[in-house]
């Protein structure tokens, strides 16, 4: 599966090798890891909310798109889903390829279009006991940069 | 699941389709249930969104919100079938 859901620890030494390939001299990967800050609170704890049958549809075709786009052998990305501690991956997108280029290219990609593309939501639990969630209505205007955000 | 009041137009000859309607994440919060089922008299998504607004007035409308309408991402000016199912998305924020 290109593109998956899971809602238990992200294993990427698995991803990492299902993306192993012979013909491939370059592997790409990029995790996303649970902060303790987000925009000056203090966080304690995430929670996503995914709405699956339209994540792992979309997640599928955004896979797709960078296969078809970039000169790279195979890509693969997991989401998580739940209530995740800090430290915890949330995401990883990896990669492999002939060369690095396409292949940093493509993880790039991949990250990006994740971030805006997917039925997915974070709440975030700050410490002292108030949540929110995370209001990223920048973040899906395109063209906006999500690195002030987790990942 | 926890499901709205079932809500419709009093004027029978306005009520001239259902749609079953969901929300997610803060927009289900805002509107206190995830799903429930109008009969309105149709229109586009946009007009949908707006129609639940009134309903709901905590819920309010986002530049970056998305809507799904059976399960495909969809365009907000998307004029709605009979029995669709629209899913209204507020921002997403993944990664």
């Amino acid at each position: 599966m290109s593109f998956s859901v899971s809602n238990t620890p992200i294993d990427a030494q698995a991803a990492k090798k299902a993306v192993q390939d012979r013909h491939c001299g370059a592997f790409v990967a990029f995790e996303g890891w649970i902060r303790d800050h987000n925009e000056g609170q203090a966080v304690e704890r995430l929670e996503y909310e995914v709405y699956r049958p339209l994540a792992e549809k979309e997640g599928a075709r955004i896979i797709g798109e960078a296969l078809a786009r970039f000169a790279i052998s195979h890509a693969l990305c997991i989401h998580r889903e739940g209530l995740l501690e800090l430290g915890e991956m949330a995401v990883i997108v990896c990669v492999s390829a002939a060369h690095r280029g396409p292949a940093f290219d493509a993880c790039r990609y991949i990250i990006d279009e994740v971030k805006t593309r997917l039925p997915i939501w974070k709440k975030e639990h700050y410490v002292g006991g108030v949540s929110e969630w995370v209001n990223c209505e920048n973040c899906a205007v395109a063209g906006h940069a999500h690195g002030e955000h987790h990942g | 699941m926890l499901k709205c009041i079932e809500w419709v137009v009093n004027d029978d000859a306005l009520r001239e389709m259902k749609t079953r309607v969901r929300y997610f994440a803060l927009f289900r919060e805002q509107a206190g249930c995830e799903s429930e089922t109008v009969e309105w008299p149709g229109g586009q998504a946009r007009e949908l969104f707006e129609l639940m607004s009134s309903k709901h007035p905590a819920l309010k409308s986002q530049a970056a919100a998305l809507v799904a309408i059976n399960d495909e991402m969809s365009a907000w000016e998307t004029v709605l079938d009979d029995g669709d199912e629209v899913l209204f998305f507020p921002p997403v924020a993944g990664g």
